[in-house]
């Protein structure tokens, strides 16, 4: 056993001692106590595949703007355009540094015309919240954390609508992708239900009150809910595999303060015809010089090996082009897949690449990302 | 867990069932359960040398790789098939899923493994229960 200094304690969600009572194994995710899986990752994963899963991910943040000019300081700091939003609706966007690179990636919220809720990085909570303050005082308009004010459950799969809707008045058919509505949740009234996700399924996101009994009632109410479709609550393992199947950045590998949006891919999200706002000029520098040097690949392992985050990419001469940022297994796909940063000059689709794992040279190819895209719905 | 009595053990989570000469080796529910959901398993070939406290292979799971250490030295007189094509059999019963057979080159190394209740002791304290 080592002995070091007593590091601070860990955070913890409100549903902390429900998660150790199923028997998760824990992990310290940015400082937070959380469960990385309960009943094993591949079963999480394919549960939110095929059917229905639970998470919480309360230990994201949550900015409230508020005021007559909440829009124009949300454009100011936020590359998307934010104007483009009615009330009830929402984007992904992000939160750059002058230089164009990330603070962090988020999604803004239009609750109403001076209104606006920003869902940030747990890891990035303290961070974000200051870089918001900061940036949006010369604007008139008042921001608050309301991060610890709401447990955030994500519900996700296939059958996540039919397991939320034995929960709510509200007619979650007329709630389209990245749009949002209040109303009455296992008894809550004026429950923001948003159907957004990290996962590449359709889900919903609820945020209910954060005191312990209320949480895990409404925990205990949605894994009985979604028992007849199979609901298993997952963990970040899961949560980590399903959103690299959909090609979805994670702060610190796809994106962070030292890769910019263009090199991340991230160039529909970023509005810079709306207006200047933090970190545009950089990006219009980036474009003038004839975009990113280098770009995020999606790769497919042809021979057996498991590029994982930090391994080394070469092309078919031994010579390093790259690094892997996000690797592993893909669970659904059968596959082992990985993001990785290589010269622009490198990207063909099918090209062949390296991936050191451990000793071995191991071939991969280049792919389209999303690797997965969920089946389109049959009406 | 009840680790079986008639095993020995490793402090990297191996166990070997020793048999006159011959010892079948595999990993610990303690190992599987902390790899999670295994996914490859990159054995020894048959005829293959081992030598005791050297990696002899790896085991893969969705997040993790670890290598594995011989418990003993000899040639590998037999692989586990089983575990090309489910290796997720190692989750389900670890002390069952055998990887490899080992023809022992020193039998007195076997001796020196620790028993089942030292190694239940060595997991209780590296988790601090």
């Amino acid at each position: 056993m080592s002995t070091s200094a007593t590091a601070p304690a860990l955070r913890k969600t409100p549903l902390n001692a429900v998660h150790r009572q199923l028997g998760a194994k824990m992990v310290d995710f940015g400082g937070w106590d959380m469960p990385v899986e309960y009943s094993g990752l591949i079963a999480e994963h394919m549960a939110v595949r095929t059917g229905v899963g639970l998470f919480d991910v309360s230990h994201m943040g949550d900015i409230q703007l508020r005021g007559p000019e909440s829009l124009d300081a949300i454009q100011h700091i936020c590359m998307n355009d934010a104007s483009k939003l009615q009330v009830g609706q929402a984007q992904y966007s992000a939160m750059l540094y002058p230089q164009g690179t990330f603070v962090d990636d988020v999604i803004v919220h239009k609750l109403s015309d001076n209104d606006y809720l920003i869902v940030i990085n747990a890891g990035t909570r303290e961070k974000d919240f200051n870089w918001v303050k900061t940036n949006a005082q010369k604007f008139h308009c008042h921001v608050s954390d309301y991060s610890d004010y709401y447990t955030q459950l994500a519900i996700q799969g296939p059958r996540a609508e039919e397991t939320l809707q034995k929960l709510t008045n509200v007619d979650l058919s007329t709630i389209k992708s990245y749009w949002f509505k209040w109303g009455t949740v296992c008894g809550l009234p004026n429950t923001l239900i948003a159907r957004t996700g990290y996962t590449g399924e359709d889900g919903f996101e609820i945020y209910v009150p954060s005191d312990e009994a209320t949480s895990k009632r409404v925990w205990e109410e949605v894994l009985e809910a979604g028992k007849e479709f199979g609901i298993v609550p997952c963990g970040l393992g899961a949560r980590n595999t399903l959103r690299l199947e959909a090609a979805l950045s994670l702060y610190g590998h796809e994106i962070s303060e030292t890769i910019n949006v263009y090199e991340a891919g991230l160039d529909r999200f970023c509005k810079p015809e709306k207006g200047p706002f933090i970190g545009s000029d950089a990006l219009q520098q980036v474009t003038a010089a004839g975009g990113p040097e280098r770009k995020l690949v999606g790769l497919e392992m042809v021979d057996r090996g498991i590029a994982r985050d930090g391994y080394g990419v070469f092309d078919e001469n031994a010579r390093p082009i790259g690094t892997v940022v996000s690797g592993s297994p893909a669970p659904f796909l059968k596959k082992n897949i990985a993001l990785a940063f290589i010269p622009k000059d490198y990207s063909a689709i099918d090209r062949q690449l390296f991936v050191q794992v451990r000793n071995s040279m191991v071939k991969a190819k280049m792919v389209p990302i999303p690797f997965y895209r969920r089946p389109k719905k049959q009406s | 867990m009840a680790y079986p009595a008639n095993y020995r053990y490793t402090r990297e989570h191996e166990w070997i069932e020793v048999d006159g000469k011959t010892g079948t080796v595999g990993i610990t529910d303690y190992a599987q359960n902390s790899l999670g959901d295994i996914v490859f398993v990159d054995a020894p070939k048959v005829g293959a040398t081992v030598k005791k406290g050297e990696v002899f292979g790896s085991v893969e799971s969705v997040k993790a790789v670890s290598d594995l250490y011989a418990p003993v030295s000899g040639t590998v007189t037999e692989v586990n098939e089983e575990l090309a094509s489910s290796p997720e059999k190692i989750n389900t019963d670890a002390h069952k899923s055998w990887i490899m057979k080992v023809e022992l080159s020193d039998l007195a190394e076997a001796d020196s493994l620790l028993s089942a209740a030292d190694y239940d002791k060595f997991v209780a304290e590296e988790t601090g229960h």
